[in-house]
């Protein structure tokens, strides 16, 4: 796991540290100007988090002790490039009786290698197995 | 029976007594504590596994029992946590030496049996102090539903920039037609951040549909991640704690927070309670929300909370449930929100512990709007309580994160949201609103007053989607209408979306965007004079409610210009003193030094011009002559009687202050003893004074006339309880009136007739 150094006095980072906060395609947050709006610079893709920020975020949850918290964020910080549609898809095949066993390890597959997203691979090999024994599979 | 007692026949067309009421069930999950099949807290770990937990082996574990097991207890803390004496541990979370962080710390490593068992030893006002520690962030918050009827956006931006203003720190909507979720999103963002920049918005919707909403960047929080005790109820919500899990992390990685919603009851409702009661049940719920790595829960009984306000202790779990959340570190939203009984009084019981306590949101939330516009089918308090909540602050002296808006700047602001909608119609080529239909938004009670046609949302909605509208495209459409403050605002929102701090724990934004989190506002209670205080700014906002008079106010209501509008104006002649001999068939009346002066009103409303009109027309209605003298050195209403009756020919006087209080007294009587007393001036009307008339002629004739009768009914005495506060103010106008060189002033009445 990916630890970054901080300094949770640095925290909230938007107003005390804005120059450790990148978007999701790397701008650094003074770039997002009204300007940079009114030329058309930014996009949709210019405003989002990034999982540079995440696992920022993640190391505060930490050393906040908010352990299962800073696992939330390590795992969406994996997520953060996946397109929206796809990140439906698997909530939706994360649901009881949709999946069989097969179909669930082929996804957690697909999230390893695909997205090396090797938390949420995790996440949905555990949830298989759970769902195996107490029968919550597609038959 | 046979005969109905009166009384009963009465209590029964009370409000409270059309409440349901049941006995306990607790087979069936009817029970809110120490349910039949409730387990005894146990654990047992083997090679870092738990192995057993309440009670229960592993291979009996169903989903989740699994789930807890294996993310929400810490096996590192959970042997010497479970081992700690759960009447002990109780004590120590009201116990001010121990720090929330020591609490905490041993509640990492607790099943969810041992948290009931723990918090079932603290009684209610236990349980509020240990709220007021145990809460995540040390500054309470406050959340609003905004929706109506007709999901228009204009109206939305409206009411939510009216909400914002007043200090809701997170605005949730939902739609009436799930068609219209985009306009409406986009309708409560643009509105709260007019209101007050940093409000987090969320809307309400199937969490696919709420999901893509977020994505776009329309709202910034969602709460209806729904999870359940038994894993029956689970299998009913489509869902499983694992698929939650993925949910909560999908939602961070696209800057939105979140929290989880629960709230006791949802199983006993679906049949499936499995003999457990409802805290334990819940309390299965929160580890659950722990477990996903969720920040927090709305918990609080919410959609079940009629369940829990049926049943005996049923306030008493909807607290002890927020407690829990609280102790397992995560944000609570309170809930507050679903309406408690159809009594006033009920309700506002089940609100108050949390508006004094406070907590991460106090309600979750608050109906901003109509109660007919609040889609998620009211809230149990609403915009008709809105002034209450903040009168109650304002009494208790605690912060319930709200402040009074001058009609002005509710206008002012209303406007403002409305004309954004109008422009960024305009601007993205959606249906537009004419000047007519933003006009009547401004003006709006509820979603009555509007009249645009809802195809215009449907239609916005589509277009939205059609052409891919998000968060960048609003922000660049007011750039191109020139209005920069508002783009401003909106960027400076899309900055925090890009920092992310908000997604921590309990995170609110206050002035200035100002981020504040369990992190870096984290709850430091221990006792008196730590934890969250009222500083002095923010009490004097508190105290600064418009309804409020000051005394140059009231002095204004007693003028003469302000009190003889009416059909008459009485002029007070001042005249030569008129000896009282041979002159036994009159009475005095004695008035107070302001009287008629600087005061006009008596507190019961009346022009004291026509309480006198009264008095004398009583009098001469027995044939009796009358004097007016003003008492020039004493305001006390025995002295004024009795001064007056000593020059009355008869021994007969009527003493009355300019408040409306009354006397009918007799010279020979002691000041403090008199023939009748009238001391609670609201409750006298223009007729019972003309009656003390009467009967003070009747007592100069010698007669012992029956005394004027004052009843009173609940409206009266509401009257009473409102009039009285302006006394001292009306007593100070008084004292400075008395001249002590002076002793009376024989005053002839002249009655002007205006119409």
């Amino acid at each position: 796991m990916k630890k970054i150094e901080i300094n949770i006095q640095d925290y909230p980072f938007g107003t005390k540290k804005p120059e450790m906060i990148k978007t999701l395609t790397g701008k650094r947050l003074d770039e997002i100007t009204l300007d940079s709006v009114r030329s058309g610079e930014i996009t949709e893709n210019d405003i989002r988090i990034s999982p540079e920020t995440l696992l920022l975020q993640a190391e505060v949850a930490e050393k906040s002790k908010r352990k299962f918290l800073g696992k939330s964020f390590r795992r969406a910080a994996e997520l953060c490039n996946m397109p929206d549609e796809k990140i439906m898809e698997i909530y939706n095949l994360l649901r009881p009786f949709r999946c069989t066993k097969q179909e669930l390890n082929r996804i957690a597959d697909e999230l390893e290698q695909s997205y090396n997203a090797v938390l949420n691979a995790e996440l949905v090999r555990e949830a298989c197995a759970a769902y195996e024994e107490r029968g919550f599979l597609k038959k | 029976m046979s005969k109905r007692s009166k009384r009963y026949e009465y209590y029964e067309t009370l409000e409270v007594n059309k409440d349901t009421f049941i006995h306990e069930i607790p087979e069936i999950g009817l029970k809110t504590m120490s349910g039949p099949d409730d387990p005894k807290p146990s654990i047992r770990i083997v090679d870092g596994r738990i192995v057993e937990m309440d009670n229960k082996p592993d291979q009996e574990f169903d989903l989740i029992d699994k789930f807890i097991a294996k993310y929400a207890i810490d096996p590192d803390m959970a042997e010497e946590a479970m081992a700690v004496d759960s009447l002990e541990f109780a004590r120590k979370i009201i116990d001010i030496n121990v720090p929330r962080s020591e609490i905490v710390r041993f509640t990492a490593g607790m099943t969810p049996a041992k948290l009931v068992e723990i918090v079932s030893y603290l009684n209610p006002v236990e349980i509020m102090m240990a709220v007021q520690k145990m809460r995540t962030r040390k500054t309470p918050a406050n959340q609003a539903h905004v929706c109506n009827r007709k999901d228009d956006p204009a109206l939305l931006a409206a009411d939510a920039a009216v909400a914002a203003l007043t200090g809701f720190d997170e605005i949730e909507t939902t739609v009436g037609v799930s068609r219209h979720a985009l306009s409406t999103a986009l309708g409560i963002l643009i509105g709260s951040q007019i209101g007050r920049q940093g409000v987090l918005t969320q809307c309400s919707v199937e969490e696919l549909l709420e999901l893509s909403i977020g994505m776009r960047g329309f709202t910034t929080y969602a709460e209806t991640l729904s999870v359940y005790g038994t894993e029956k109820v689970f299998q009913y919500g489509d869902d499983s704690p694992w698929s939650k899990m993925f949910l909560t992390s999908a939602y961070l990685s696209r800057g939105i927070k979140n929290r989880f919603t629960s709230g006791s009851g949802s199983e006993a409702l679906m049949g499936e309670a499995e003999g457990k009661s409802m805290l334990y049940l819940e309390a299965r719920c929160i580890a659950i929300i722990r477990g996903a790595g969720c920040q927090g829960v709305q918990n609080g009984g919410i959609d079940c909370v009629y369940i829990s306000s049926a049943l005996p202790s049923g306030h008493y779990v909807t607290m002890a449930e927020n407690l829990i959340a609280m102790l397992w570190d995560l944000e609570c939203a309170s809930g507050c929100d679903g309406i408690w009984s159809g009594s006033k009084t009920r309700n506002a019981a089940h609100m108050l512990p949390w508006i004094i306590t406070g907590t991460d949101y106090i309600h979750s939330g608050f109906g901003a709007t109509s109660i007919m516009d609040n889609m998620f089918g009211g809230a149990g308090f609403n915009v008709q309580d809105l002034d209450d909540e903040i009168a109650i602050q304002r009494d208790f002296k605690v912060d319930a994160t709200l402040k009074s808006l001058t009609e002005e700047e509710h206008i002012q602001v209303r406007s403002k949201a409305a004309r954004a909608i109008q422009i960024l119609c305009e601007e993205l080529d959606l249906p537009r609103y004419t000047d007519e239909q933003i006009e009547k938004v401004i003006y709006a009670h509820s979603s009555d007053d509007i009249d645009r046609n809802m195809n215009d949302n449907i239609r916005m909605s589509e277009e939205i989607i059609k052409n891919n509208i998000t968060l960048v495209d609003l922000l660049s459409a007011f750039l191109k209408a020139g209005e920069n403050e508002i783009a401003e605002q909106l960027l400076g929102f899309i900055k925090q979306r890009i920092a992310g701090d908000y997604l921590q724990t309990a995170a609110i934004f206050k002035k200035g965007m100002k981020c504040l989190s369990a992190v870096n506002d984290n709850n430091d209670y221990a006792g008196p004079g730590t934890g969250y205080r009222l500083g002095k700014e923010r009490w004097e906002e508190i105290k600064d409610i418009r309804q409020a008079i000051s005394p140059d106010d009231l002095i204004k209501a007693q003028s003469l210009e302000e009190n003889s509008k009416g059909a008459l104006e009485m002029v007070l002649e001042e005249v030569d003193i008129v000896s009282k001999e041979n002159k036994l068939y009159e009475v005095v009346i004695g008035i107070s030094p302001a009287f008629g002066k600087a005061l006009n009103k008596t507190l019961s409303d009346l022009y004291v011009g026509d309480v006198i009109y009264e008095i004398l027309a009583g009098i001469e209605e027995e044939g009796i002559n009358a004097r007016i003298i003003r008492v020039e050195n004493s305001t006390d209403l025995g002295m004024i009687g009795s001064i007056a009756s000593k020059l009355s020919g008869s021994g007969v006087a009527i003493g009355i202050q300019s408040k409306g209080t009354t006397v009918i007294q007799h010279k020979d009587l002691p000041p403090l003893d008199n023939l009748e007393l009238f001391s609670i001036a609201p409750l006298l009307t223009l007729d019972k004074y003309r009656k003390i008339g009467k009967n003070a002629a009747l007592y100069a004739k010698g007669k012992c006339p029956s005394t004027v009768p004052v009843s009173w009914n609940d409206e009266m005495l509401v009257f009473r309880t409102r009039a009285f506060p302006k006394v001292v103010m009306l007593q100070q106008v008084e004292e400075e009136s008395v001249d002590p060189e002076k002793g009376c002033t024989e005053l002839k009445a002249h009655f002007n007739r205006r119409r």
